[in-house]
């Protein structure tokens, strides 16, 4: 009896943590509210027929338990229960893969208006990079990095040149302008990882990888690397900064492209040179 | 319907299964050290898993002060706790439950269960232990060399695994890798041995239908590592030679602390591709011997038998070679082409379908039945909550978009935990409880099984079900400590501590545990041949704890499946699987 008890306590106590519970995701911040739903559907499902299979297995231990005379049936199959449980559990199966396939389709099919950012990972700390005026990104190696060029970028790519680079700051993102993250690292694997966007991916060093979404509300939002990178993994913070589009224009502004950055610094280098010789 | 267990009919075929020329030891070395006997060697092995276990069991406290009391421990810092979860983790999976499932519950019950005098290549079989115990030893050195054991989590990504970033880069990946090389060399000796017993030594009359589930549990997922642990092998070998000879397998054009490096041109995700190609059958090689030991346990001590034993068995081949074509779910956020998601997402839920029959089929041997809640009862009524509840969580992270908010934080460490940590475990305790009466002729302590299962269970799922939520808020897996950070609330923390206090009174319990184990095999009950009155193999042989050969002069002989409790007109309520059936003498039975 207790056992019984014991036993349906520990789903009931289960479902009633999960309706009270305070720790819950973080208010949604972009466009990925279907990712959520998809949870919240499958939370129905299993947690179903979770309830359904220790209730039906404390009934039993209740109903059955050993008493002197009792014998047990014998009931080696019943092929047809056998595959009515098969079916049912079949349809629910698909119930939640099915939408969860849809919304995997929109989460790797990028709309052909998104917005490319660069982010970069490295032990650790992130850099960001924004296409400049001509809209496009410049080629990148990790070869060429220096202390002069962080991001490895190739200083020969014409298309590189106005290409706007964030280091040790935050990142600026539009609100309601879909964006194409693309994900590179220079030493091992990261993962550029916000919470509110429920967007996620691995950065691994001599590839690019990417994701999309878009911000829906305005706000500062808290990186983490997810992906675990060695000692100061727990530490490999930054921030995103969401706003409207004229404060994001204005903060574009301010920033400075990769030839006004190089620049500078061939212009000092150039004149250490001339006065050594 | 009745015609799968009770097929008098078919009667008995001839003695095919030749008597074996044994080895006998001749002396007290060859008898208990460097023992040919598998029954000898599964007592090796589970006392030396269960003693690494101890040491994955003081590596969990130790993270769980860390992470319940951040900052309050100046012992532990950020090195340390990485290599704590590395070390946990691959010690648990491999180390622990793999050994002791096969090498510890498969030896002994083996031969004993499909009436075989031992296994077949008892030579090699004894080879397997001593590998493997200097493989465990390997690991262990790793906390005393300099810079101690890695810490590049038991996955070992590179570029991270072998570079200076991560603690133990020195020589704690370099033995790490060695030691699992080992490992493999030595399951893989012992694992031959399994197979080919079940399939060539089997009794007569043990057909592979009348095989107790524990068998087919242990069968294929031996078959199924026998397969999966080469993968491994493969990735260690060639990280290796990454980190000592700079070779680039695994590693690209990368920058170390600013410096680039040499490699150049190898592939990050190649190696995660080799690892989980491992990885996810590695799950089930854990899982299915615990199938098949909880199908048993119930059957027996619910005097009833297992519903659907057909089903039961093409569930366990069926999950066995779906797990061979899902190993990329751990990787939907790697990098991977994000295409193969749709493929992989499918095939993991569908795995959901033989592995929810068989759920279904435990509860549904419950029903009707006489259930006594005896010390393995509970264990196997708590393995089937656990395990249903992580089963489902799997739901979640299999369903590839549903991974991706998920994926590397605390949801998939609860998820694991509960899946293949805790219900393999009570799995583990279970059939320990069950058959340590056969193995040392005592029974346990009733006392103080029940107040181990107890602790055990509560404690764990207090421990395991709120990290579900804490992984729903977003907070990361493997931070040492989640500091200052904005979405985190303080009662999260709060939470945190709950869960660690509740670990560590876990961890308690084991004490008592091993306590019980030493203590009942001097002052325990005496068991008798057969205390629970079980129909299978094991518990008919003509001594207990079994002697040398298991069956003195002659093999049993068999004639009906594991599971004939509570038969209708029989006068008791089981039928040992050699007792012959009334109108049938075993003289009749082979012409």
């Amino acid at each position: 009896m207790a056992v019984a008890i014991i036993l349906l306590l520990v789903a009931i106590a289960s479902v009633v943590f999960h309706l009270f519970s305070p720790w819950w995701w973080t208010p949604l911040a972009s466009n990925w509210g279907y990712i959520d739903d998809t949870i919240t559907l499958t939370f129905w499902i299993t947690g179903a027929v979770f309830v359904a299979v220790v209730a039906f297995m404390a009934y039993c231990v209740f109903r059955f338990r050993h008493k002197e005379g009792r014998r047990a049936d014998y009931n080696p199959e019943n092929k047809r229960l056998e595959w009515w449980l098969s079916v049912g559990t079949a349809i629910g199966v698909a119930a939640m893969l099915a939408p969860g396939l849809v919304v995997w389709h929109q989460f790797v099919t990028v709309p052909a208006g998104a917005t490319e950012v660069e982010v970069m990972g490295q032990q650790w700390q992130w850099s960001y990079r924004l296409p400049g005026k001509d809209g496009r990104l410049g080629t990148t190696d990790a070869r060429l990095i220096s202390a002069d060029n962080p991001m490895g970028l190739n200083p020969d790519d014409p298309n590189g040149k106005d290409d706007i680079v964030v280091q040790n700051d935050d990142l600026h993102l539009a609100i309601g302008k879909p964006v194409k993250v693309l994900l590179r690292s220079i030493d091992v694997l990261h993962d550029f990882y916000v919470p509110e966007f429920r967007a996620k991916m691995d950065m691994i060093p001599g590839s690019v990888t990417y994701y999309w979404f878009m911000p829906t509300r305005t706000g500062t939002f808290e990186v983490l690397c997810a992906e675990l990178c060695g000692a100061a993994h727990a530490q490999m913070r930054s921030k995103v900064v969401v706003e409207e589009e004229k404060e994001y224009h204005a903060w574009l502004e301010k920033q400075r492209t990769f030839a006004e950055l190089s620049g500078q610094r061939n212009v000092a280098k150039a004149a250490y040179k001339t006065g050594s010789e | 319907m009745v015609d799968v267990p009770y097929d008098t009919i078919a009667g008995v075929p001839p003695a095919e299964v030749a008597e074996v020329e044994l080895y006998h030891p001749k002396s007290w070395w060859t008898r208990y050290v460097f023992s040919q006997d598998a029954k000898v060697i599964a007592v090796q092995y589970s006392i030396t898993a269960m003693a690494i276990g101890m040491v994955a069991l003081v590596l969990s406290w130790l993270m769980r002060l860390q992470l319940g009391f951040p900052g309050t421990f100046s012992f532990i810092d950020a090195n340390q706790y990485l290599q704590f979860i590395t070390m946990h983790g691959m010690i648990m999976v491999i180390y622990l439950l793999t050994a002791l499932f096969l090498g510890g519950f498969g030896n002994y019950l083996i031969p004993l269960m499909v009436g075989a005098r031992d296994m077949v290549f008892p030579y090699v079989n004894m080879l397997s232990y001593w590998v493997y115990l200097l493989a465990v030893l390997v690991l262990v050195s790793t906390f005393f060399v300099p810079g101690g054991p890695t810490g590049a989590g038991w996955t070992l990504y590179p570029p991270q695994a072998i570079l200076s970033g991560t603690p133990g880069q020195d020589w704690g990946i370099i033995l790490m890798l060695a030691s699992l090389i080992l490992f493999i060399i030595g399951f893989t000796m012992g694992g031959l041995n399994y197979v080919v017993t079940v399939l060539q030594a089997r009794t007569r009359g043990m057909t592979l239908m009348r095989m107790p589930l524990t068998v087919w549990g242990i069968f294929t997922a031996t078959v199924m590592a026998l397969l999966a642990f080469p993968a491994l092998f493969v990735a260690s070998v060639m990280l290796l030679l990454d980190r000592l000879l700079g070779t680039s397998f695994f590693m690209p054009t990368l920058v170390e602390m600013g410096e680039l490096t040499k490699y150049g041109g190898g592939s990050p995700i190649l190696f995660q591709h080799l690892f989980w190609f491992f990885g996810h059958p590695e799950v089930y090689i854990v899982a299915l011997p615990a199938f098949g030991i909880i199908s048993d346990l119930i059957s027996t001590h619910a005097r009833k038998n297992i519903f659907g034993y057909r089903m039961m068995v093409w569930a366990i081949v069926a999950i066995g070679a779906l797990s061979f074509v899902v190993w990329a779910h751990h990787m939907y956020v790697s990098g991977m082409n994000p295409y193969f998601g749709f493929f992989f997402a499918t095939t993991t839920l569908i795995i959901a379908i033989p592995t929810a029959i068989k759920v279904y089929n435990w509860v549904l041997t419950l029903w009707r039945g006489d259930i006594h809640l005896t010390i393995p009862m509970l264990f196997a009524l708590a393995f089937i909550i656990t395990f249903v509840n992580g089963g489902l969580t799997g739901l979640f992270l299999g369903n590839v978009v549903v991974d991706v908010p998920l994926s590397d934080t605390m949801f998939v460490v609860a998820h694991f935990h509960m899946v293949m940590g805790i219900a393999p475990i009570m799995a583990v305790f279970g059939g320990i409880y069950h058959w340590y009466p056969k193995v040392t002729g005592r029974m346990l302590n009733e006392a103080l099984g029940r107040f181990h299962f107890w602790v055990t269970f509560l404690g764990a799922y207090a421990v395991f079900f709120p990290m579900h939520y804490l992984g729903l808020l977003g907070m990361p897996r493997r931070y040492h400590d989640i500091g200052e950070t904005a979405f985190i609330p303080a009662s999260a923390h709060d939470l945190n501590a709950f869960m660690s206090v509740a670990a560590l009174i876990v961890g308690f319990a084991q004490l008592v545990f091993i306590f019980n184990l030493i203590w009942s095999l001097f002052k325990g009950k005496e068991a008798g041949g057969n205390p629970w009155g079980a129909a299978s193999l094991e518990w008919q042989t003509p001594e207990t704890p079994p002697g040398h050969g298991n069956w003195g002069k002659e093999l049993p002989i068999v004639y009906r499946w594991a599971y004939d409790y509570s038969v209708p007109g029989a006068a008791r309520d089981f039928v040992p699987q050699n007792e012959p059936p009334a109108k049938l003498s075993p003289q009749g039975a082979h012409p």
